[in-house]
């Protein structure tokens, strides 16, 4: 079970990196997206993977999943919604004013 | 008895932001009397805390009253009062200058300020390092409104790549605090320090691997070198109000350094001991250099002053990163003098650039603009006083921070670099004086393709010059009451340096509430 969620929180941020690397807006605003759901569920492993376990603390218990890792991961999850969201009017807006997708506002070669 | 006075700052830029946000269809001039107000009481509000924060010890405002260290909390310490009283008047002058019209060329300027406030006070005061990645983020939201505010194609060029920068850079602020959580199991800088402290050896690597994964995005909010390149563009192009403003977001990363890291990760961390001693010198030394360098092969005014953020940044960070109590003290004193030279001289290049309708802040020969004896006199104080020499602020500070760090092995570099990088300022703005004063083309130049618009120039009255004039009046004011800010900086320092007050403080001398570890009961 760990190396499976490890090796999905790997593999996604390794294809974040990949595509945020590729200088064109759609992919990058693709590749922030992956990379906010990877580190979503880093943050939501930050309360180590259990089944079963009570959510309430009481005496009874000595062992329950930690709530603070999903109130974090809620907050994150909204941030980076509206981030997104941003980055996709900016890039609409980026698209209309320089007539390009490119990340640096030019074309590397002139379009034919 | 619980100071509701230390909340306020945050409060009332939230509220006064919302109320813009519903009158953003009324008439500008509403919208002004209110940022301006909300600005003023904000000021007044820091001056008092400020004024507490100089008498008696560190105080904490816990949100919601829930025991710390469950609940959020936040810290008002020496540093903090200082850092909210800087932004305060910072934001005060900028919105003044706003005021003059740069407010009309977008929608929704005054709302976008109030939230930056709220976001720059939030990173000041908090005591939680999941609430400070929210605080930035409050910040990073509205400084993307503002940084793009009045459009155009190289404030959005500009603003790309400080937006997704800064995404990225909040992606790995969560893998950094997600770390710290799940070691230690707390998210109060407090209690983490505490629990740091007794953090066991075989997660050594981890917690160090989370103090520089977070390293890495302080440096990108502080422009260090290799993560500044966002910064000359993103300041030079934006709106002359933002761009001082925003003098004091690069300190946001500079606090939140030396807070972290004289806290957290202090000599008393165990395995996170002295974390930064290693990096942040030699890291801020090539940023310094570096910085002066982009002052040097500038060729346009508001560029050369994004550089001299970052020479700014550099040296600060320099002079911290020897982490002595006299250092940081030095480092503190010259904090608002740079912070508010920097932010008067985007202010001074902006009505230089009005002023000359064919090259702007282009340094190549123009017409005359339209008042040289005004324009002369601002933009000599703020060269003089950002290159360092006598009789204003940047001479004392520099030679205070050069003299405290004289015990450092390291100490010829820094001084090779701040004294080289001083210069080299002096240098690049002596030149532009020279070019935009002095190297003047003939009223009516027929010949040559430039200085053949005829647009009249605006004819500055009080009101547009006095917040320049303002910020460069302080920088007498830091010299006059140099004893008393020395003082000052002195017992902030220690109250940083020294992270057992801030403890203390936070978490109850007595340490009473039981340490719950929430994960598994491991």
């Amino acid at each position: 079970m760990e190396w499976l969620v490890s090796a999905c929180f790997g593999v996604m941020i390794a294809c974040g990196v990949y595509l945020v690397l590729r200088a064109r807006t759609f992919p990058v605003i693709l590749g922030l997206t992956l990379m906010g759901y990877a580190v979503n569920l880093f943050l939501f492993l930050t309360g180590r993977l259990h089944t079963n376990l009570p959510d309430i603390i009481s005496p009874n218990q000595t062992r329950y999943a930690d709530p603070l890792p999903q109130a974090l991961v809620l907050t994150a999850i909204v941030i980076g919604f509206a981030m997104i969201a941003f980055l996709v009017v900016l890039s609409l807006r980026a698209l209309g004013e320089l007539d390009t997708d490119h990340i640096d506002g030019q074309q590397e070669t002139p379009p034919v | 008895m619980i100071n509701h006075l230390i909340v306020c700052p945050l409060l009332l830029p939230l509220l006064m932001g919302t109320i813009i946000v519903l009158n953003a269809n009324q008439p500008v001039a509403r919208q002004r009397i209110l940022g301006l107000s909300s600005c003023l009481a904000v000021l007044v509000m820091t001056g008092i805390l400020l004024f507490q924060s100089a008498q008696g010890p560190i105080q904490t405002y816990v949100l919601g009253d829930w025991p710390t260290p469950f609940g959020i909390v936040m810290v008002l310490d020496r540093l903090s009062a200082m850092m909210l009283c800087i932004t305060a008047l910072l934001a005060l002058l900028c919105l003044a200058y706003a005021a003059r019209g740069t407010d009309r060329e977008g929608k929704n300027f005054h709302a976008l300020f109030q939230f930056q406030l709220l976001g720059i006070n939030g990173a000041f005061l908090t005591g939680d390092i999941f609430n400070l990645f929210v605080f930035f983020e409050i910040m990073l939201l509205s400084s993307y409104g503002l940084v793009l505010h009045g459009g155009g194609g190289l404030r959005t060029r500009a603003g790309m790549h400080y937006v997704m920068l800064n995404l990225v850079g909040s992606s790995i602020f969560l893998v950094g605090v997600g770390i710290l959580y799940a070691l230690l199991g707390t998210l109060n800088m407090a209690d983490l320090a505490v629990r740091m402290a007794a953090a066991p050896a075989e997660n050594a690597a981890l917690l160090q691997a989370a103090g520089l994964i977070l390293f890495a995005v302080f440096a990108l909010k502080a422009a260090l070198l290799p993560l500044c390149f966002w910064l000359p563009d993103a300041y030079g192009f934006t709106s002359a109000p933002v761009a001082a403003l925003f003098a004091v977001m690069t300190k946001v990363g500079v606090y939140v350094i030396l807070r972290v890291y004289c806290l957290i990760f202090s000599e008393f961390a165990g395995v996170g001991a002295g974390l930064l001693s290693a990096w942040l010198l030699p890291a801020a030394l090539i940023t310094l250099a570096a910085g002066a360098a982009g002052v040097a092969g500038s060729r346009d005014l508001r560029r050369i002053t994004a550089y001299l953020v970052i020479v700014s940044v550099g040296t600060l960070l320099a002079v911290i990163g020897t982490f002595q109590r006299e250092t940081i003290a030095a480092a503190i004193v010259y904090l608002p003098h740079t912070t508010f030279m920097t932010a008067a001289m985007f202010l001074v290049a902006d009505l230089i650039r009005r002023q000359r309708p064919d090259a702007g802040s282009e340094l190549i020969p123009d017409r005359p603009v339209g008042q040289p004896t005004l324009l002369g006199l601002l933009f000599l104080t703020a060269a003089v006083a950002i290159g360092g020499l006598p009789p204003l602020s940047g001479f004392f500070a520099k030679v205070m921070m050069l003299m405290t760090v004289q015990g450092n092995n390291a100490a010829p570099w820094i001084w090779a670099l701040v004294l080289g990088g001083g210069l080299l300022a002096l240098v690049a703005l002596g030149r532009a004086g020279i070019i935009i004063f002095w190297k003047l083309l003939p009223k009516d130049d027929p010949g040559t393709g430039r200085g053949t618009s005829h647009d009249p120039v605006p004819v500055y009255a009080l009101a547009d010059v006095f917040p320049a004039a303002v910020l460069l009046c302080i920088s007498p004011l830091l010299v006059i009451f140099g004893e008393g800010i020395t003082e000052f900086a002195l017992a902030a320092a220690d109250h940083v340096i020294n992270p057992v007050h801030y403890i203390e403080a936070v978490l109850g001398p007595d340490r009473s509430i039981p340490l719950l570890y929430p994960f598994g009961g491991e």
